[in-house]
């Protein structure tokens, strides 16, 4: 038998990789029907240690699309961890009861405990403010279908540029590609930490921060929206008065080229308004949507089914 | 002051000085059974001031150790009395169990049982980061 294979950082994953992932999803989205027993008897153990809605919603999906079952739990509280065992002890367990298991955790580097004790695939589910990889295969898997090619375009991070994972894996990952151009767009406050900025200038791409969405707006292929966090502003005063620079409203889109498309890794809240939602740009839906099917080409991946 | 040449066993030259103490007990001489002799501030020639660790037996030495502490450390390796190898331990790509991560948020400040690891970034500056949660831990030896 093999090394069991599993995904802890999208860097885990080679850029060859990936493309067979896209291209599995994109053939599931094309021929469903060849999929919906491909994971029979197979099951997949969702294992919540902190709660979460969309990732747990697109897993479970995910694994009913691809005819398998799915066991699990949702929040520490319904597991042993609140008797004190260790994440350790609960991954080999759940390893006898389950063929993939799919976990997040509120602790960093918790996932990484777990691949070196279990005996089948771990996917990392987030694990705390560190990585989220399967949101980037996501993001990957969205630009992918909307333009057709990851590369060769000019992407606007915009909102909470600091602590943001989503956008930090989403730059590792971009960083891979030819041609991908950046322009951060955020306070100065919330603008990239350090070292991924010695990641971008080591790459020797063309990036640069910006801290007005509007003026941003017209050079961009994608947008990709992220919330900005009140409690991240030393005072209120200051968050009022840059909140509504990153609040993305139908009329600015005006100024956007026809094919550029909005992102967001959701929950949004108030920086992108609704009346966004029905300019044919927005396609943060949509990129739920992919989620699934990324998940799904990324269990067959693991579980070794072709 | 005279400290007599070792039969067989190791000679740790080129130690920043101040810093032989926190090596011999990172190594563990501490517990062996054995004649060690810790030289602080020895005059030096290349660094001015330096410490130097004298280990009378043939015991089993963690070079990764030594070769984290610091790339200037010269292991002089004696046998019967003949120096049989000197060379400078290179930092190891992955140190286990010295240092502690100071993440709150990472796994090892609540799993019981695993170890402490943190993985060589750059072999330069010797910037080292946990395995688990790649905080950064870099000091200036």
């Amino acid at each position: 038998m093999g090394e069991i294979k599993h995904l802890i950082n999208i860097t885990d994953l080679s850029v060859e990789e990936i493309e067979h992932l896209m291209e599995t999803a994109d053939d599931i989205i094309a021929h469903p029907e060849n999929y919906w027993d491909a994971c029979a008897h197979k099951k997949l153990a969702t294992l919540f240690f902190e709660p979460s809605t969309r990732t747990r919603l697109s897993f479970t999906a995910a694994m009913m699309e691809l005819g398998g079952n799915v066991l699990g739990f949702d929040q520490a509280q319904s597991s042993s961890s609140a008797k004190g065992e260790t994440v350790a002890d609960t991954i080999v367990m759940a390893g006898c009861y389950a063929d993939i298991i799919a976990m997040r955790h509120p602790k960093e580097g918790a996932p990484v405990v777990g691949a070196t004790k279990s005996s089948v695939p771990i996917i990392n589910a987030g694990d705390g403010g560190h990585f989220h990889p399967t949101q980037t295969l996501t993001d990957l898997m969205t630009i992918h279908r909307k333009k057709g090619e990851i590369g060769n375009f000019t992407v606007g991070l915009c909102g909470d540029l600091k602590y943001g994972r989503t956008v930090h894996s989403l730059i590792d990952a971009l960083l891979r590609y030819e041609g991908v151009r950046f322009v951060m767009i955020a306070p100065d406050e919330l603008q990239l930490p350090g070292y991924i900025r010695d990641r971008l200038n080591g790459a020797g791409v063309d990036w640069r921060e910006v801290t007005n969405l509007d003026d941003a707006i017209p050079e961009l292929d994608i947008l990709y929206m992220t919330r900005i966090q009140q409690e991240r502003f030393p005072s209120w005063e200051e968050y009022e008065k840059l909140k509504d620079s990153f609040i993305l409203k139908r009329s600015m889109l005006k100024a956007a080229k026809e094919d550029m498309i909005v992102m967001h890794p959701l929950p949004r809240v108030t920086e992108i308004d609704v009346d966004v939602d029905e300019d044919p740009r927005a396609c943060y839906f949509y990129q739920a949507l992919m989620g699934k099917y990324i998940r799904m080409a990324l269990i067959l991946y693991l579980l070794g089914i072709k | 002051m005279n400290i007599d040449g070792i039969n067989t066993g190791y000679v740790l030259d080129h130690i920043k000085a101040g810093k032989g103490f926190e090596l011999y007990h990172l190594l563990g001489l501490d517990k062996a059974d054995c004649t060690v002799a810790i030289i602080q501030r020895a005059s030096s020639g290349k660094y001015g001031q330096k410490d130097i660790i004298k280990i009378d037996a043939d015991i089993p030495i963690d070079y990764d150790l030594i070769g984290y502490i610091s790339p200037k450390i010269t292991v002089n390796i004696v046998k019967d009395r003949e120096l049989v190898k000197k060379f400078k331990p290179n930092p190891p790509t992955i140190l286990t169990n010295v240092l502690e991560c100071r993440n709150p948020r990472c796994i090892t400040s609540v799993e019981r049982g695993i170890p402490q690891k943190f993985r060589l970034v750059d072999k330069e500056s010797r910037d080292y980061r946990c395995v688990y949660c790649d905080t950064l831990y870099r000091e200036n030896k």
